[in-house]
């Protein structure tokens, strides 16, 4: 049934309402790829199976009037902690560590006789939350973008359109010209959410200002710093947002076709989007003649094959050209010259997403969150030492401390929190110092890091600084495409630095290299990738510089991660002389006489730690 | 390996058949080698050279491409593929730790990640974007998350006993 006019989408979006309407009970399972590592297709299937056999499941159908239980899929819930997650609603109860055995208690329990099981729901600090909207973790939050991962049928477009889907489709083929859809997003002052925060109007603006035979429209879904999955999420949850927001930014450049790249290590997210991309096409939102306005936009998705450059622009328009990810020379930019050689409209995958919302409740009301410059939410990927990890979504200008604190929880088993990773291996470190330091492109900038794609990884005092830059070091090095040099060489040379360091053979002048050699890289590389590169370490030298003395001048690692640095003895008074360390000790450096006091031969300790590991009682230490 | 001049005829007709699917433009390079990858499990070199052939590019262009991409790979790997997660979250939630037992368990290291035996092989992988369940591992496609050392072995057991019952 393809939609031919707007009354026909008011109909259609009616009917999708009151279909919704018809499963007074619906039930959300945490269906993406978190949810799945845990079990959370198995709960699925069970309770599947034990809302049929009671008659009540109501699967959601345009054209019967059946009531009952609707049962979903739906996408991230935010929260990692505890899956597989189970949501009920209306009641919002939150059900968290679900198992099959529980399924059935949740059917009679809460399902038929509208009750809460106490056990189940999420439990913090000695509180019972009946609701999900009063945990913490959700209460600070701001959830547009993400407003349907984890509330609606991932896989449903009739919820989708439920829920508004598709009306700022309609709006801006109907009632708005190209330019004014340009405005609109000019407007809105919203900022491309990949990293760099340029205004996306006027790079829509830019593509549609060229003249040209074919244009395209590329979504960046290579998601690739580690430590960020909030694309993912997006993609899995809510897919058929990024449709549409790429079908608008087809409308608003004049192009005709688009390609998502997602990276190869999404499987789901890739099949949720076909299904998407699927059932777009058959209400006639993608294809020939959209909403027969005449106009024309279809989709492909482009797997990536697991490089990290091919998250810079550049690089993934060879690779979707099936070539070598390489980034080429820019001028020409890839509004003008991109994929194929024709001008190229490329925005991340929660840009694009952002985009329905804008059409349908206008950039004054985006410009009114956030704060002045950098209006909107920004999803990040909250995790490491943090009490609950997961997706989260803020309003521009949120502080570190309270998404850290109170949001997060803040950081576990009674650690202290020393650092906050942004923006993955081109971002950098920020300390307590900055806890009050607003979340938004230019403030960070300003301090040396940047949003990246929003990757926040939590950091606690049993982390090493040097290390974690060692780390990303090593990140970097290994996905440096090899094109230019500064880059190849130079991030090699700096990774063997790190590695000295770490490894306690480091000196003072090697801090002094490391600082020269990062502005060689940031000044002479071609692309993204080797101009940030020396970032984390640079941003960890401002503010840790005290563990790299440690390292050079005194050989000691502070936070004892650096197994080099480190040295084990055995504790004579607690050893019972069992000998188990003695047989599984690899470099054979320790002597003993059984039920005597064991020792260990420096010289030949190789610092695996393994004796550590394997001593009954605890009588080995790190000193 | 010797093989019978049949045996290769059947590899190619599948190498055929993927290249007939996507079409032999250049553009479509990538999906072809991932279709081919999915169905050998790995690169053969004379495959490669046959799709070059095949696709009227050159051999060069074709190993480029396949030794650019971290997912391909152009030697067989094992039944079992573990990947180890080492992206930033799993990082700090000491997935090195993870990598070290999984090696020593197996007897890999960086330069020989595949047994003996062709069941197992061991990778790390920057990130697979779960990274509130860190540390995570890949054992052929499926997620396991918050894994210890004691949990990894554990599961290296348990494929051991599935395999062994065969």
């Amino acid at each position: 049934m393809k939609i031919i006019s707007m009354q026909d989408y008011n109909r259609l979006s009616d009917l999708c309402a009151r279909a919704l309407d018809n499963q007074q009970i619906k039930v959300l399972v945490s269906a993406d790829t978190a949810g799945f590592a845990v079990g959370a297709l198995e709960v699925y299937h069970k309770l599947h199976e034990l809302i049929r056999e009671q008659g009540l499941l109501a699967d959601l159908d345009l054209h019967q009037q059946k009531t009952g239980i609707g049962l979903k899929k739906g996408g991230c819930f935010g929260c990692f902690e505890g899956g597989p997650l189970v949501n009920i609603l209306p009641h919002d109860y939150l059900y968290q560590e679900v198992k099959e055995e529980d399924c059935a208690e949740i059917v009679q329990t809460t399902l038929i006789e509208g009750k809460p099981i106490e056990r189940l729901l999420f439990k913090r600090d000695g509180v019972i939350y009946k609701s999900q909207d009063e945990i913490p973790y959700y209460k600070k939050q701001l959830k547009l973008v993400l407003g349907n991962c984890g509330k609606i049928d991932a896989e449903s477009i009739e919820e989708y359109i439920a829920q508004g889907g598709y009306r700022g489709l309609a709006k801006c083929v109907y009632e708005m010209t190209p330019e004014q859809v340009c405005q609109t997003i000019s407007d809105s002052k919203l900022r491309g959410r990949g990293g760099g925060g340029f205004p996306a109007g006027r790079k829509w603006e830019s593509v549609r200002r060229q003249n040209a035979d074919k244009k395209y429209v590329i979504c960046n879904g290579d998601e690739g710093d580690p430590g960020a999955f909030m694309d993912r999420c997006i993609m899995e949850g809510d897919p058929h947002a990024v449709i549409e927001g790429m079908v608008i930014g087809g409308y608003a450049s004049g192009a005709n076709y688009g390609y998502i790249y997602v990276r190869a290590e999404y499987p789901l997210a890739v099949a949720r989007l076909q299904k998407a991309i699927n059932q777009a096409r058959e209400y006639g939102f993608l294809g020939e003649n959209i909403l027969s306005t005449g106009f024309n936009f279809d989709l492909k998705i482009s797997k990536g094959a697991g490089a990290f450059v091919c998250g810079e622009g550049s690089a993934l328009q060879e690779s979707i050209q099936g070539k070598r990810g390489v980034p080429r020379v820019r001028p020409p930019r890839t509004v003008e010259r991109g994929l194929w050689e024709k001008p190229t409209l490329l925005n991340n995958v929660e840009t694009f997403a952002n985009v329905p919302y804008i059409i349908l409740k206008g950039p004054e009301w985006f410009v009114s969150i956030g704060s002045p410059n950098n209006s909107g939410t920004k999803a990040f990927a909250l995790a490491g030492n943090v009490r609950d990890s997961g997706l989260i979504e803020v309003p521009m200008g949120t502080t570190f401390g309270e998404v850290v604190f109170e949001i997060g929880g803040g950081v576990p088993d009674g650690r202290r929190f020393k650092a906050v990773q942004i923006g993955g291996p081109s971002g950098g470190c920020l300390t307590e110092a900055h806890l009050d330091l607003p979340i938004d492109f230019d403030s960070l900038d300003e301090v040396g890091a940047m949003m990246g794609s929003g990757g926040m990884v939590v950091i606690d005092d049993r982390s090493c600084m040097v290390e974690v830059a060692r780390f990303f070091m090593s990140f970097t090095q290994k996905e440096s495409c090899g094109k230019c040099v500064p880059c190849r060489e130079g991030t090699k040379r700096m990774l063997e630095i790190m590695e000295r360091i770490v490894d306690g053979k480091g000196s003072e002048d090697d801090l002094a290299i490391l600082e020269d050699l990062s502005g060689t890289v940031r000044l002479g590389s071609l692309c993204g990738l080797g101009k940030s590169a020396a970032n984390p370490i640079l941003s960890t030298l401002r503010y840790f510089k005290d563990e790299y003395i440690s390292h050079v001048r005194e050989k000691k690692c502070p936070a004892g991660v650096c197994k080099k640095l480190s040295t084990y003895v055995i504790m004579a008074e607690t050893c019972k002389g069992c000998a188990k360390c003695k047989k599984i000790c690899p470099a054979q450096a320790i002597e003993g006489v059984v039920k005597n006091p064991f020792a260990i031969i420096q010289e030949k300790c190789v610092k695996c730690g393994v004796c550590l590991e394997t001593c009954p009682f605890n009588a080995i230490r790190e000193a | 390996m010797h093989q019978t001049a049949q045996q290769s005829l059947r590899q190619f007709a599948k190498a055929n058949e993927i290249i007939d699917k996507h079409g032999p433009e250049p553009a479509h390079l990538i999906n072809i080698l991932q279709d081919i990858q999915e169905e050998y499990r790995y690169l053969p070199e004379e495959i490669l050279f046959y799709v070059a052939t095949a696709m009227d590019i050159s051999p060069a262009k074709v190993f480029g491409v396949a030794t650019f991409y971290e997912d391909f790979s152009l030697d067989p790997k094992g039944k079992y593929v573990i990947k180890v997660c080492d992206g930033t979250a799993c990082h700090v939630k000491k997935s090195t730790e993870i990598l070290d037992t999984l090696r020593r368990e197996l007897a890999l290291s960086e330069e020989k990640p595949t047994t003996n035996d062709m069941l197992f092989t061991v990778e790390v992988v920057s990130c697979i974007g779960a990274c509130g369940l860190a540390p995570a591992i890949v054992i052929n496609d499926k997620v396991y998350a918050r894994v210890t050392p004691g949990l990894t072995v554990d599961l290296l057991n348990r494929i051991r006993e599935d395999e062994a019952s065969r």
